[in-house]
């Protein structure tokens, strides 16, 4: 039973080999950079803008309140890396809509890879923005007990986001498929739109808990 | 009973355990994080963005426990070492 979309190889030369969850990664690479490009081809600051900018706009403008929100002091700073996160996961996701597509977040190496980049961007801010020693100092509080459960905490947490984003979206297509073979008419559509629903779920809370890790490492939020 | 027919009858019987013992705490705790959400909307529907918001973060953490369940037991059902060992065991044969 194939459970992911690694094992389904396009192209292979010697121990180099293309599956369908790269292929699936270059094509939304390639959407979502064409797409932007056209779009911020005649950027205008006009009242009236055309329909894809103004599109394009709510979509930033959402992102940075949400950033906002979670806590983190100056959105614009980290409005690339989680915005594109956010863009990744979510066209990702929604595409299982597409006939014959399978969402490469649905392969834990994707997942991964998303996650060791939250893992290795988390102490990037943090130093960047309070410098080596009051971040590593951080790993002290609130006792120097808490030393090895700090340092477990972030390796679990990593694993963590990148197991429920495979999890959701594993299980999301296998139950589709094997709703297919059993009752394949209407609850497999109603279970797809649920699908749908838990992609997007997934794409947010995905960037949250980016944004909440980066915030905490960063002592950025409101409060602090 | 061989050992092939024991590692397949623990695999899925702990398949089966799994998935439902996974199931039934995340539901219970995820039922009274939404109850208690919905109090607190009741109480203050100004903070209602608010607490939606955290609400869908604290049940996609729940959540995460089940998936955790699921895995394993689709680990156990359709990538199984100790099955795979077996069947390569008795093709070497």
């Amino acid at each position: 039973m194939r459970l992911t979309s690694d094992q389904l190889i396009l192209w292979r030369y010697g121990f180099a080999e293309i599956n369908a969850t790269i292929a699936t990664t270059w094509l939304l690479m390639l959407l979502l950079c064409v797409g932007a490009w056209l779009i911020t081809r005649r950027l205008s600051s006009e009242i009236s803008t055309s329909r894809w900018q103004s599109a394009l706009e709510i979509l930033i403008t959402g992102i940075d309140e949400q950033i906002k929100e979670v806590g983190l002091g100056v959105p614009r700073h980290y409005l690339p890396f989680i915005g594109t996160l956010f863009l990744f996961i979510a066209t990702a996701n929604l595409l299982t809509i597409l006939p014959f597509y399978e969402p490469p977040t649905g392969s834990l190496s994707t997942t991964t890879a998303l996650a060791l980049c939250v893992f290795v961007a988390v102490p990037l801010f943090g130093i960047g923005r309070r410098g080596w020693r009051r971040y590593l100092r951080s790993y002290r509080e609130p006792t120097l007990l808490m030393l090895p459960f700090n340092l477990i905490s972030e390796a679990s947490r990593t694993l963590a986001l990148a197991i429920r984003l495979f999890g959701n979206m594993m299980s999301g297509t296998m139950i589709i498929a094997i709703l297919l073979t059993i009752t394949p008419f209407i609850f497999p559509v109603a279970l797809s739109a649920l699908g749908l629903l838990t992609g997007m779920v997934q794409a947010y809370i995905f960037c949250v808990l980016a944004a909440v890790y980066i915030a905490a490492a960063t002592g950025d939020s409101v409060g602090a | 009973m061989d050992s092939m027919t024991l590692i397949a009858t623990a695999s899925t019987i702990t398949a089966g355990i799994t998935i439902g013992a996974g199931c039934f705490g995340p539901a219970m705790s995820q039922g009274r994080a939404v109850s208690t959400a919905l109090s607190s909307i009741a109480q203050q529907p100004d903070a209602a963005p608010t607490i939606t918001r955290t609400l869908f973060v604290g049940l996609a953490m729940i959540e995460s426990m089940a998936i955790y369940c699921f895995v394993v037991s689709m680990i156990l059902l359709f990538a199984n070492p100790f099955w795979n060992h077996m069947i390569a065991a008795t093709a070497g044969k």
